[in-house]
């Protein structure tokens, strides 16, 4: 009888495990389906999308009439944009395949160009019609080269499952199907660069790493030292390591950091002429005892103290108990954006927190302002009228061109919004709207 | 003679004084404190302001103790009306006009934010019919919240442009799980390696975008992004957020004890901080 009792225990319990299994077996199935899915998805759209935007290249160099032209340039634009985010959501981080998504930028990057000039006034040069053949047949590669891809993940059944184990644990590689395929698209694209380098479309840079405004000798370690060792305002023999930058850096850095007790401190000294980049304390901030207005003195002494020249504060905020404020340099009185500082203050005892030059040393540079060609009349009229207008100044910024150009800026509220508006100070043209927005509502109390 | 006169005078003035002393008791005994308030600030002296400067109908927005964008403009057209020096800085004098114009009743203000209610502070309307009756619904989580929220009572915060605190928590969820060994200039690269590739046209053009691209970070892999980040990784997130990148601009970074691709040791090496090599 017990011997009974317990062979059915035994027979539940396993049959019992057995389902359990199945079903957990099922349930994984079931995700590992869903997350196919989608790479399948974003892979089937990205081949669809070249294609597409192959055809619409092809569009804009058979058009004859400028007035299609800006829809269809547009239209390319979307195209990019959305074939990006189809890279964005396959596995191919640790695949090389960066080529091919600077080649779809600079396709979305020269059509959105073209497509919001005014092609009436400034019609495509010859040289863009040539660059677009260029791009033209080039898409055409990439197109079939995917195409192709596609072709062998559907006669075969691939999974991309597969391409992520594969790149994962980087053994197999030589024979997923998929990750060769990728990697002829980006050796095709690889190739175009070079060719594309000299007609100065393709790898316009958009950040520039260019450090225009770094001056002076270049230092030695020791000299660094002596450096950080006062703007952490440190003395003896307190512990102070410092390290070269690699040679991938855009400017060559030495990095000092020390440590005592709770507080550490790093900073950015660059190579040449020593200038402080980046500087960073990192400790517990006790109450606030002094106002942002307070802090704001005490940054600006900073500044002063590190021979920064004129400058203006633009902007500051209060996080609980920090203090963070933006300058930029002026000249003549003209805020000058693109030369642009970051402070932050702890506001206990209004020592310095960090600073952020890098902006600055990028930018800076001795500019000459001309002087503006329309009045400040004729530019406030360029300004929406609903918006009331209650402040301005001159300002040099960095348009969608990437290009300084001299422009009078408003500040005015529309309703409650507060906007910056730039307006070019040679031609009136509305370079740049904001909205100001620095405040929002807490969304947890519990602080 | 003369003398007398003059004691004559002085307990006159004396009478007179404290006359007016008691005819007009002084104004709210606890009004601002001695500081400087500038655009930017948060707490309770920016909730007074608010309430004050609405008092005369110059601020018509929110009072959350957030001065920001309204409140600067409030505070301006107040000193133009007033004949004062237009520098949207409530200085001692500012202030002086604003306790004199105006009445505050702090406990009433301070009790409808504590509520969270929807209210107005306008001179002249009974305050009663200021506060917005609404129903009940509050969650009871949520009020638990409210109660145990001590400090300052501000119902707003600053956010750096163009970025809500939820963008900000996603951050510090990425650079917790990534990155909570690392020392804190560590932890501000890696946060900056994320925005970088916000900005760089290889990448995708969102944080969340960048944050969730297949196999790009281990700690979103592996689930430890769903851990709760620390207010370290916070602070570090809002520095890389204002403008600081210890990075050196990189995008990459990778633990060079545990990387298991060995095309990431080909791209060109910026600098070591902690454990990580930051690279383009």
């Amino acid at each position: 009888m017990k011997r009974w009792i317990l062979i059915t225990l035994l027979v539940i319990g396993v049959v019992g495990t057995g389902v359990w299994g199945y079903k957990e077996h099922q349930d994984k199935n079931a995700v590992l389906i869903q997350a196919e899915n989608s790479y399948q998805r974003a892979f089937h759209d990205l081949t669809y999308h070249t294609d597409l935007l192959h055809d619409k290249i092809g569009n804009v160099l058979a058009m004859n009439t400028q007035k299609r032209l800006s829809p269809e340039l547009a239209q390319i634009w979307r195209l990019t944009s959305e074939a990006q985010a189809d890279v964005g959501q396959l596995p191919l981080t640790l695949l090389p395949f960066n080529k091919t998504e600077e080649f779809l930028h600079d396709i979305g990057d020269f059509s959105y160009k073209t497509a919001i000039r005014d092609l009436n006034k400034k019609p495509l040069s010859d040289k863009e019609v040539k660059m677009l053949e260029k791009l033209y047949k080039q898409s055409g590669t990439i197109k079939d080269e995917l195409r192709k891809v596609q072709h062998t993940v559907l006669e075969e059944n691939l999974r991309w499952m597969d391409v992520q184990l594969a790149l994962a644990t980087n053994d197999s590689q030589g024979d997923n199907t998929i990750i060769d395929g990728f990697k002829t698209v980006e050796k095709s694209v690889a190739g175009f660069g070079e060719e594309n380098n000299s007609s100065n479309i393709i790898g316009i840079a958009d950040e520039n790493h260019e450090f225009k405004g770094l001056d002076g000798e270049k230092i030695t370690e020791q000299q660094a030292r002596e450096i950080a060792k006062e703007i952490f305002n440190i003395k003896g023999d307190q512990k102070l390591n410092i390290t070269k930058s690699g040679k991938g850096a855009d400017v060559q850095t030495y990095m000092a950091s020390y440590q005592q007790g709770d507080k550490n401190g790093y900073a950015d000294l660059s190579e040449v002429g020593g200038h402080p980049l980046t500087v960073m304390v990192e400790r517990p901030v006790q109450e606030a005892k002094i106002s942002l207005h307070e802090g704001a003195l005490k940054a600006n002494e900073y500044l002063k103290s590190f021979e920064f020249p004129d400058h203006e504060l633009i902007q500051s905020s209060q996080y609980e108990k920090e203090g963070v404020y933006s300058f930029v340099a002026t000249q003549n009185g003209v805020r000058i954006y693109p030369d642009a500082i970051q402070m932050k203050i702890a506001l206990d005892n209004g020592d310095m927190l960090g600073m952020s030059a890098k902006d600055y040393f990028m930018n800076h540079q001795k500019r000459e302002i001309k002087e503006p060609a329309i009045s400040e009349e004729e530019a406030r009229s360029s300004v929406n009228p609903e918006v009331k207008i209650q402040e301005q100044h001159m300002a040099i910024i960095e348009n969608d061109l990437a290009e300084e150009v001299l422009t009078y800026e408003f500040l005015g509220t529309l309703g409650n919004n507060t906007y910056r508006i730039f307006i070019n100070a040679e031609d009136g043209t509305e370079e740049k709207v904001e909205r100001l927005k620095a405040t929002e509502i807490k969304f947890s109390r519990a602080v | 003679m003369i003398i007398k006169r003059s004691i004559f005078y002085t307990a006159l003035s004396v009478l007179l004084a404290g006359g007016i002393v008691t005819a007009f008791p002084t104004e709210p005994v606890k009004a601002f404190s001695n500081q400087v308030i500038q655009q930017g600030a948060v707490g309770d002296d920016v909730i007074e302001l608010q309430a004050r400067l609405q008092y005369l109908g110059f601020y018509n927005g929110n009072i959350d103790g957030v001065f920001g964008w309204g409140t600067y403009w409030a505070l301006r057209n107040f000193q133009y009306e007033f004949g004062m020096e237009i520098d949207g800085l409530a200085g001692q004098s500012t202030k002086q006009k604003l306790v004199n114009a105006t009445q505050y009743d702090e406990g009433f203000v301070k009790e409808q934010i504590r509520q969270g209610r929807d209210f107005s502070y306008y001179g002249g309307v009974p305050k009663e019919q200021q506060v917005k009756k609404q129903p009940q619904k509050q969650s009871q989580k949520q009020q638990e919240n409210q109660q145990k929220a001590e400090g300052p009572s501000n119902t707003a915060v600053n956010v750096p442009n163009g970025f809500s605190q939820n963008d900000i928590q996603l951050m510090a969820n990425a650079v917790y799980g990534e990155a909570r060994g690392e020392p804190y200039v560590g932890q501000v690269a890696v946060a900056a390696v994320i925005l970088n590739r916000v900005n760089s046209s290889t990448f995708p053009n969102t944080v969340a975008g960048v944050i969730f691209e297949p196999r790009a970070f281990t700690a979103v892999a592996d689930g430890q992004i769903w851990l709760t980040p620390n207010e370290t990784a916070k602070r570090a997130v809002m520095d890389a957020v204002n403008g600081w990148d210890p990075s050196g601009e990189a995008i990459y970074y990778f633990n060079p004890d545990t990387a298991t691709s060995g095309w990431i040791w080909s791209r060109p090496q910026i600098k070591k901080i902690g454990k990580h090599i930051f690279a383009k």
